[in-house]
């Protein structure tokens, strides 16, 4: 019953990726798994993500590590001898992983990407210090103390801006999101 | 030739001398950047990651406000660029997701008309200006520099058709036109883990501590980028590499417009160079020498 709420979440995502119909035509080659640089350090390599999703198992891959890992270097992506768009799946993935609050255990990424979109929204524009530091309070705030140094090196060096730039339509720029939230729930029926 | 400038929010910061260097270059080669006004965050990899129609409408924003200017849109940051640049891509593509961005932005009174061109400033160089043009505008040869050019993943991939996707040349050509020397460099499109240096610095290290070994061994004096995301990873934390895997490295690590910028006759300060951490410096004997 879940695989099948989560199929059809996942497919969804991936109609709206340009040329993700391609997942089809995966030959198990492996070449996107020898070409990723972190691949070493995954749970699940990339060919067996596909695999997973073939065998009918969307919830091993999204509970699993390498879904974060993944830096979207595209380097799978511009290998693969059959077109599968990898890097825009594994993106899909993150969003569908997020959405169904599937969480691996040690869970950096959603931290950082939480503390990010809080700034973004209110400022319009990222702001380092204020990121690094509502990520680490967030996940390991002793870990702030050994930041200093580089911290201080940059400042020195003019590098880090103590206060946020914001954008002058902060108040528009809500409105916008707003909408945006409303739009991300329509969904386009599509035949089966 | 005139362009709309999205600086983005890292040349705002960490990466200003990107910002300092691009313009002098610009400007030396009477090219002009105009600054597009109330730009936003691109959302960078976060947004894509947590929202699709989102992410596509913040990004969008900036597409929709360039627009009105009539040239094509200009970023640096590499990551700004992928997302700007894949953001016109899917909305090019798919209409639903068009009419949902666009009745977004409609709260703003914005709309996006799919006019623009969304490019890289390296790209901007090389084949609007063109390396002839500016090698005659050079006043400092770089001979006698060893240059590992490090592109990193997001400029050449995935398929934008600008250059090759496994060897880049753009940025390799031009600086041996100006003297230069190229080492051999196969890691120059390896990632550099990006924002994994902090979720899984574990992982990142290991990244750059590879891209800093294959420069190093080769040869290289110096390595160039064209991202500030990359420049930081590579420069930054090259003492926290050294420490963890007892490696003696000391290569700056310049954004190309910096390097670019010198042979251009620019001085160092208005080029950024004293905000490096791993100090730069051309050689003596290099220093002043005309074409």
């Amino acid at each position: 019953m879940k695989e099948d709420k989560l199929r059809t979440e996942f497919l969804r995502q991936v109609a709206n990726i340009p040329g993700g119909e391609s997942i089809k035509k995966c030959i198990q080659c492996g070449c996107c798994t020898g070409s990723c640089p972190v691949s070493y350090t995954m749970d699940i390599t990339p060919r067996e993500i596909i695999a997973l999703f073939r065998a009918k198992d969307i919830e091993s891959i999204l509970s699993s590590r390498t879904i974060w890992i993944c830096a979207s270097c595209y380097a799978c992506t511009v290998r693969c001898p059959q077109g599968v768009q990898v890097t825009d799946i594994l993106y899909a993935l993150k969003r569908l992983a997020l959405e169904q609050k599937i969480f691996p255990k040690r869970f950096p990424v959603y931290s950082l990407s939480k503390s990010f979109i809080f700034l973004a929204n209110r400022y319009g524009r990222s702001y380092e210090p204020g990121l690094i530091i509502a990520y680490f309070l967030r996940t390991n705030p002793f870990k702030l103390m050994g930041l200093i140094p580089l911290f201080l090196k940059l400042f020195f060096k003019g590098r880090i801006r103590l206060l946020p730039n914001r954008i002058k339509g902060t108040k528009a720029f809500s409105q916008i999101l707003q909408e945006a939230e409303i739009m991300e729930m329509i969904v386009p029926i599509r035949e089966a | 030739m005139e362009y709309t400038y999205y600086p983005g929010c890292s040349l705002e910061a960490s990466g200003k001398s990107y910002d300092e260097s691009l313009r002098f270059v610009f400007r030396t080669l009477g090219q002009k950047l105009v600054d597009l006004e109330d730009w936003n965050c691109c959302g960078a990899t976060y947004y894509m990651s947590t929202k699709d129609t989102t992410s596509l409408v913040i990004s969008a924003r900036n597409l929709a406000l360039a627009e009105k200017y009539g040239h094509d849109i200009v970023a640096p940051c590499s990551s700004c660029y992928t997302i700007l640049y894949k953001t016109n891509h899917i909305l090019k593509n798919n209409l639903i997701m068009k009419a949902k961005v666009d009745q977004a932005l409609k709260k703003d009174n914005l709309q996006y008309n799919l006019h623009l061109k969304v490019r890289h400033p390296l790209e901007v160089l090389v084949n609007d200006v063109g390396i002839d043009s500016i090698v005659s505008k050079a006043k400092v040869s770089l001979s006698g520099v060893k240059i590992a050019e490090y592109y990193g993943c997001q400029i050449v991939r995935p398929d934008r058709g600008l250059d090759d996707k496994e060897n880049p040349q753009m940025m390799d050509l031009l600086f041996a036109a100006l003297g230069a020397e190229n080492i051999d460099f196969p890691m120059k499109v390896r990632c550099c883990g990006g924002m994994l240096m902090t979720t899984y610095p574990d992982v990142a290290l290991e990244l750059n501590k590879k891209i800093l070994e294959s420069a190093y061994a080769n040869g290289a004096d110096l390595v160039l980028t064209t991202c500030p995301l990359c420049q930081v990873n590579l420069e930054a934390y090259q003492n926290k590499i050294n420490k963890k895997y007892k490696t003696d490295f000391h290569l700056p690590v310049l954004f190309f417009t910096q390097a670019l910028g010198l042979a251009l006759g620019g001085k160092p300060k208005e080029l950024g160079i004293q905000r490096c951490i791993i100090p730069f410096q051309l050689k003596e004997n290099v220093q002043g020498e005309a074409r």
